[in-house]
């Protein structure tokens, strides 16, 4: 299926990362919002506040990240494709709704532009500490997927697949942008919106009695209907059968919860996405995401300059973690070098998957700015030399 | 054409950030150039300091943040007091010839300066202080090309402003070309 083109600003513009998400966010379809304004993320809703009212979208500013990130629940079950977006402080309070959306299987989207935390930390200045909460912040077991930007072109581009997974998988996508990113300014290329590839919901269409909502046909994803169209459904947070009813018995839970962790699990191969730049033969691969993908590069590129063979794996989607890829590479590389905006946070999913047989360091930094290429460049070199 | 830093502070309601984001469209949007804007993002208001940080070069950039600013272009004192020891030696100085005074300037560093307010409310509107400030420097650096720069200043003013607007960037271009030419001491 292909945009609609009422919501697609086709061309050219100079926009920063928050404007894009949110021109991202309308391309795919997302007609309804609902926001508690934090900064750095302010702009998204600001955006959609004024760009909804002209393609049919509704925005509500709520009384606060709770109450936003379940009445975007509720609109997806009505129908619509849905976001909410905050910053770290709101994250932790949507906490208990990712959750609930896991477990009831409901398509949405959650932008965090990450800021310095923890608490309320530095609100205008970045970080990317949020990057395990983003996968475990809810209790229980689920699977969930993240994506991480590192431009404005990407905000858009990737804010489309965000909700495209969200459909294709029917589980809560973290879109995991932070404030430099949200706040950068560069050209964003908008394509015609026949040129943008939509997934839409798949919607059960057979006889009314017969709909089961949580029974599946062998992919792990049940189909879904719209409250009000006359099917029989129940929605719950409650351990549930294929009903939708509450049942909770431990044959139950054996039979959903692992569907809900397997569905994220055995289509990772297909989930998964990084983009790597000579990593073939290198000694050192330096492993990014977001915003230190960038700061990277003149770290890299002057230690390649010094004649060291230095790779380059930018996790796109950060999880499902590409574990296969980094497996493999662990067995043919002497180190891997993983800066992040936190005290080591993704650095520990390298180091599960490299198990020993390489080194890894971090390169952390707490937030508040970006790194300095150099101490990432130190850190290749000191590695390099085994 | 390689990486070049350009930082432009004032105060705010001087049109700083805007001036930001009319160098960075020209240059990205109709100079086929590569360009990243950052703002400096604190409780700014009218009145209180502020800068817009934007580097334009050939090649795509990946460290979005500036160093050593090659360009600099401020509006208010204490900007200058603030900025200036940043700028890259050899660096280009644009200072708001009213509102900044000079004091103890660099000598490795190149400056010109203008009216621009005082064009501006000649013009008939103060507002516009800070597009009499694009003409004039792109006539004194070579950073983004005059069309592109007219383009970018036609596209991100307010409708019904645009013959004000283009008045304003001219009347600071020629200012430009003249002191450039030596016709006005800098």
């Amino acid at each position: 299926m292909k945009a609609d083109p009422k919501g697609v600003l086709t061309g050219s513009h100079f926009l920063d990362g928050d404007h894009s998400c949110s021109e991202g966010a309308i391309a795919a379809g997302c007609r309804f919002v609902a926001g508690y304004p934090i900064t750095p993320s302010t702009e998204v809703v600001e955006r959609i506040a004024s760009r909804f009212p002209y393609v049919g979208g509704m925005f509500i500013q709520m009384e606060d990240e709770i109450a936003s990130s379940i009445a975007i629940q509720g609109a997806v079950w009505g129908g619509k494709k849905a976001m909410t977006v905050t910053s770290g402080p709101g994250f932790s309070l949507m906490m208990e709704h990712i959750g609930l959306a896991a477990m009831t299987e409901t398509p949405c989207v959650f932008v965090d532009v990450q800021r310095a935390g923890p608490s309320t930390g530095l609100p205008t200045q970045p970080a990317q500490g949020d990057m395990m909460q983003a996968r475990w912040g809810s209790h229980g077991d689920y699977g969930i997927i993240a994506l991480s930007p590192n431009s404005p072109q990407e905000c858009f581009d990737l804010t489309i697949k965000a909700f495209n997974l969200s459909e294709q998988y029917r589980v809560p996508v973290m879109f995991m942008m932070d404030e430099c990113v949200g706040h950068m300014t560069e050209r964003v290329v908008i394509p015609p919106a026949d040129q943008i590839e939509i997934v839409p919901r798949k919607f059960y269409e057979g006889p009314k009695a017969d709909y089961l909502p949580y029974k599946t046909n062998g992919d792990l994803v049940p189909m879904m209907v719209k409250a009000g169209d006359g099917y029989n459904i129940h929605v719950t947070g409650l351990t549930h059968d294929e009903r939708g009813y509450p049942s909770m018995t431990v044959p139950t839970q054996e039979k959903l919860i692992p569907r809900l962790v397997n569905k994220i699990k055995h289509n990772a191969p297909k989930i998964v996405e990084y983009v790597e730049d000579q990593v073939d033969g290198a000694e050192v691969v330096v492993v990014t995401f977001g915003i230190t993908s960038r700061t990277s590069i003149p770290a890299i590129e002057q230690a390649r300059k010094e004649g060291m063979k230095v790779g380059h794996l930018r996790l796109v989607v950060v999880w499902p973690f590409p574990e296969e890829r980094i497996r493999e590479l662990a067995s043919r590389v002497r180190a891997f070098v993983v800066p992040e905006l936190n005290l080591g946070q993704m650095v520990l999913e390298v180091e599960r998957c490299v198990a020993g047989k390489a080194r890894v360091e971090l390169v952390g930094h707490p937030g508040g700015t970006v790194h300095n290429p150099k101490d990432i460049y130190n850190v290749i070199k000191k590695s390099a030399k085994g | 054409m390689a990486r070049v830093e350009i930082k432009i502070g004032g105060f705010g309601g001087q049109g700083v950030i805007l001036s930001g984001y009319i160098v960075g469209r020209a240059a990205s949007i109709y100079d086929n150039k590569h360009s990243t804007m950052i703002q400096a993002f604190g409780p700014e208001a009218r009145g209180s300091a502020c800068s817009a940080q934007v580097i334009v070069s050939a090649e795509p950039i990946a460290y979005p943040y500036i160093v050593s600013p090659e360009i600099m272009i401020v509006m208010s004192q204490e900007a200058y007091t603030k900025f200036t020891p940043e700028l890259a030696s050899g660096g280009v100085l644009i200072t708001e010839e009213e509102l900044v005074q000079p004091h103890n300037l660099r000598k490795d560093v190149k400056h010109f300066s203008i009216p621009a307010t005082r064009f501006a409310e000649e013009l008939g509107k103060k507002l516009v202080v800070n597009i009499v400030m694009m003409g004039f420097l792109t006539a004194v650096t070579n950073v983004v090309g005059k069309k592109a720069m007219g383009q970018a200043v036609l596209a991100s003013v307010p409708k019904g402003t645009e013959e004000l607007n283009v008045k304003a960037f001219e009347k600071g271009y020629e200012y430009g070309v003249e002191v450039m030419a030596g016709g006005v001491p800098a």
